[in-house]
């Protein structure tokens, strides 16, 4: 066993925990956060992507122990931001949401950027997205939503 | 109660046409949403599956004694624990078991189960399995299993399954486990007469769905009941499948199902469900079984396809006829393969009129794993072979290609299919709208090609569908019914048709996911039909209330005539008076409470006899591309898309171009990289989203057009017909057409650069030797 000190959507979690738990199955099984989800497993498709100190991974390759001393926010931390509810606006007008499993994944990583300072420039959006992927909407939408939120700042 | 002032006639939107937004985008955006895997029980434990490692083989014991020791273990399942019941499914054929029984022909084929406390004590418990096998000849490819000496994967009769649909099955020959297929007309007098033959040989990728979500359920068989939640497309056929399988009737067995991360047909007939109940059966317990994602590519993907076709005709272009011969790799199991054969034959033809056409179809079992529904099968399977014929054709003719097809193309109301519902679209005003999108006409450009396709899609499954429609004392409404919402945005449709009948605000109508116990039977969701048929039962359904509130309120009104009543805006209208529908509820019952319930049902032979003789409309598959391609690396870009989605009319728009966008992606990923790559020995080498690429954003092309035709001509509801599957069968045909435009035919996707190097290295070649 290894110690997690780690911050999870501001609440502080002092644990014992087995040096080979992922912190996707931290973040269900021990915290009982289910917005995050899991897909390809082998940190390619971003639908489990969580903020840790600010910065976006994938929470399917990242060990939990790893976020020791570290502060990881997860889609139900932001529900209440300014970013999230005008990233909520931009994905409800522009439909740029389906089946769901991806669109937190997404959120996250836009809130990345948006903390980055990243352009709105589509050419950058198409880059600093790539990482999260989507079967439903063909990502027009989801980069018009992108445009809009990251334009807004 | 009555109110004269304040409320408004007109609502300031109308249900049916606007692009309301969905009414699950919140609760998916947020991260609330449920989907099975979130999903947990007092009790539940976590199942995991042992799957072979050979492709084919004769099981000779599995020990699973440490397994059963293992800490937190409690039930291991394998062949043996089935003895009591006839452990075989299959809606097609039913020939596959439910955890093999004496033999595995694939790899990752179920081998044995364990449910365990966690998941990580099951998958500790799977390493201490052992199994013992006999090796036999391994058949993965079509080649080897059309061989005249092939081993044979299936012995013994074949066993129709309970929905096949496709009337008596032939018996099996060999490896092949179905065929179909028609001629008419004279094909040799076709070919005595022809000018123009193309003929080529054709090659067509395993590929798999990639719903974001994989395959997950939970089963509790407490021997009593079955009650499961789980992922699929059609839960009213896996009930009656599990009733069957464990012996229970019927309304013994629920199904639940939350919202699905993406189906596209993978998630549609049974999969998972089988092994989940029977786990849970021998562990006393409810048993959670998540898929990964290379367990999911496993258990079910799309068929690839080897196929020789030739197309005749005369100097001039007339079309004398097409010979067509398709074999379809189904896998180990059926699946749909059947259907599926059968549909890519029909769709062979494309929509010319033939004075000749011969199309025989082959549905081959392989050792590799099942191949079963996807997104637009079939013709996604087809177009692109029939249409670079056209092409090829045109180009022989000297004629535009589009010019060719306003020759050429069936017109409304001329026969398709004989025997079958005729012609509903105006295939030369949709093509003509796709090729102009695209600039066609326009000067050309080194290097880039335009190129369209045209083709239809038998859609609309069996049209078999019930809802019913509450509106509670308040005036909310629920509405029931079993589409399941897998993104597509079916929830959201159904409200804004409940919400056009009743004259309300689509925010005032509720729709939940399916759970048998409650929700009346539809048959299935995919064929692209939810909102043609399931939707047709929804508008029956709200119209029974309607005349429920028309008629309280004729009486309510002094007993006036019901031909002057309005419902609209919330309000029933009586010249200037209008009385809400809470007012109007307790009107009816004189007290607090009491609640107005409608009931929908389509059926094959309402609609006047189309619905019957099927489809139920016939799907328009138009789409246009513009490539551009390097000829030094042989990288295809695709630069601009359009499509169709002839509709009949547009319940949601946005939803629509939502499904044609999304549907564009998967025809670029089809077309240009997606592959799933088996040995020999029926290994999938690429089973990660390291090695099988998907779509990412800079895949995207830098215009896509989606264009919405509404000429109101559907059998759904307010003349509506679905969408959303036509794109993927027509955009990897234009992007094969737009390639071929710049110089490079191909005979086999993906358009890997690879492949497209080597051609353009092929034809430079075959220039040089003919230069003196």
């Amino acid at each position: 066993m290894v110690r997690m000190d780690t911050v999870i959507n501001g609440t502080r979690f002092d644990r014992e925990v087995e040096p080979n738990v992922l912190l996707f199955d931290f973040l269900r099984d021990e915290v009982g956060l289910t917005g995050t989800n899991r897909s390809c497993d082998v940190q390619v498709c971003g639908s489990c992507t969580v903020l840790v100190d600010g910065l976006p991974v994938s929470s399917c390759t990242f060990l939990a122990c790893e976020a020791d001393g570290s502060v990881v926010e997860t889609i139900e931390g932001i529900r209440d931001s300014d970013f999230y509810k005008r990233a909520e606006s931009a994905f409800v007008s522009h439909a740029a949401v389906q089946c769901g499993f991806c669109t937190p994944g997404f959120v996250m990583t836009l809130k990345a950027i948006v903390q980055d300072g990243g352009g709105a420039d589509e050419a950058q959006l198409r880059r600093s997205l790539s990482g999260n992927l989507c079967r439903c909407t063909g990502y027009r939408s989801i980069l018009d939503a992108a445009a809009e939120i990251v334009g807004e700042q | 109660m009555t109110s004269t002032t304040r409320i408004e006639r007109e609502p300031s939107v109308r249900a049916v046409g606007s692009s309301f937004p969905r009414v699950d985008a919140v609760a998916k955006i947020n991260g609330s949403a449920d989907y099975v895997g979130d999903l947990e029980f007092a009790g539940m434990l976590h199942g995991k599956v042992l799957r072979s490692d050979i492709g084919h083989g004769r099981i000779r014991e599995i020990d699973t004694e440490t397994a059963e020791r293992m800490p937190g273990v409690v039930a291991v399942l394998t062949g043996k624990d089935l003895r009591d019941i006839d452990p075989y499914f299959g809606h097609a054929i039913r020939d596959r078991p439910i955890v093999a029984i004496d033999a595995v022909r694939f790899v990752g084929e179920p081998v044995a189960a364990v449910a365990a406390e966690t998941e990580a004590q099951a998958e500790a418990a799977l390493l201490a399995i052992t199994v013992e096998y006999t090796d036999l000849p391994i058949v993965a490819n079509l080649d080897a299993a059309l061989a005249s000496n092939a081993a044979l994967i299936h012995e013994g009769p074949i066993r129709p399954g309970f929905a096949h649909g496709l009337g008596s099955l032939p018996e099996r020959d060999g490896n092949v486990c179905y065929r179909y297929g028609f001629d008419r007309g004279d094909i040799d007098d076709a070919a005595s007469q022809a000018d123009i033959v193309v003929e080529e040989d054709y090659e067509f990728p395993a590929v798999y769905q990639y719903s974001m979500e994989t395959h997950a359920v939970i089963a509790h068989h407490d021997g009593g009941e079955i009650n499961m939640w789980a992922n699929c497309q059609h839960p009213f056929l896996v009930r009656a499948e599990i009733a069957a399988l464990f012996g229970f009737p019927v309304d013994r067995v629920r199904i639940v199902v939350p919202f699905l991360g993406g189906g596209f047909g993978s998630k549609s007939y049974t999969k998972m469900e089988p092994i989940a109940v029977a786990l849970s059966r021998k562990a006393g317990r409810a048993v959670r079984i998540v898929n990964r994602v290379d367990e999911s590519m496993v258990t079910t993907r799309r068929h690839n396809m080897k196929c020789r076709m030739r197309t005749m005709a005369t100097s001039e272009g007339k079309l004398l006829g097409r010979k067509v011969e398709l074999w379809l790799d189904t896998g180990a199991y059926a699946d749909n393969g059947p259907r599926v054969t059968a549909t890519a034959a029909d769709a062979a033809a494309g929509p010319y009129r033939w004075p000749s056409v011969d199309v025989q179809a082959h549905c081959v079992y392989t050792n590799t794993g099942p191949a079963g529904s996807y997104r637009a099968f079939g013709a996604t399977h087809l177009q692109w072979i029939g249409e670079s014929q056209i092409d090829e054709v045109a180009r022989q003719a000297n004629i535009d290609r589009l010019e060719f097809r306003r020759r050429n193309l069936l017109r409304p109301g001329e026969e398709v299919r004989p025997g079958g519902r005729p012609l509903d679209a105006d295939l030369i005003g949709d093509v003509e709208k796709a090729a102009a999108a695209i600039g066609w006409g326009r000067e050309r450009i080194a290097n880039r090609g335009l190129g369209f396709s045209v083709g239809l899609l038998a859609a609309g499954a069996h049209p078999v569908s019930t809802a019913a429609v509450r509106m509670d004392a308040d005036g909310g409404v629920i509405v029931l019914v079993g589409s399941t919402e897998m993104g597509q945005g079916t929830r959201t449709v159904m409200a804004q048709i409940a919400a056009e009948v009743l004259g309300i605000d689509p925010a005032g109508v509720t729709v939940h996911g399916t759970d048998t116990r409650f929700t009346p039977y539809d048959r299935s969701t995919g064929a692209s039909r939810s909102t043609t048929v399931a939707g047709r039962a929804v508008e029956l359904a709200a119209r029974e209330v309607l005349d429920a509130l028309l008629e309280t309120a004729a009486s309510f009104f002094g007993g006036v005539d019901r031909d002057e009543l309005e419902a609209s805006n919330g309000q029933i209208w009586y010249r200037d008076e209008s009385a809400g529908y809470a007012d109007l509820v307790a009107e009816r019952f004189g007290f607090v409470g009491g609640e107005l319930r409608g009931h929908g049902e389509v059926k094959p032979h309402d609609g006047g006899g189309s619905y019957a003789e099927g489809p139920v409309f016939w799907e328009v598959c138009i789409a246009g591309a513009e490539i551009e391609v390097d000829r030094d690396t042989g990288i295809v870009r695709v630069l601009q898309t359009s499509s169709v989605a002839d509709v009949g009319r547009a319940i949601n728009p946005q939803l629509i171009e939502r499904q044609d966008e999304g549907g564009a992606l998967q025809g670029i990923g089809n077309a240009l990289f997606e592959e799933m790559i088996h040995t020999e020995d029926g290994v999938l080498l690429n089973d990660t989203l390291l090695d099988y690429r998907i779509p990412i954003t800079e895949d995207l092309p830098e215009k896509m057009t989606c264009i919405i035709v509404e000429n109101e001509d559907g059998p759904g509801p307010f003349g509506a017909k679905g969408c959303g599957e036509g794109v993927l069968a027509a955009l990897p045909a234009a992007i094969v057409n737009a390639l071929a435009d710049a110089g490079v035919p191909m005979t086999e996707l993906p358009l890997t650069p690879e492949r497209v190097w080597r051609q353009i290295q092929e034809i430079e070649q075959k220039e040089l030797e003919r230069r003196p």
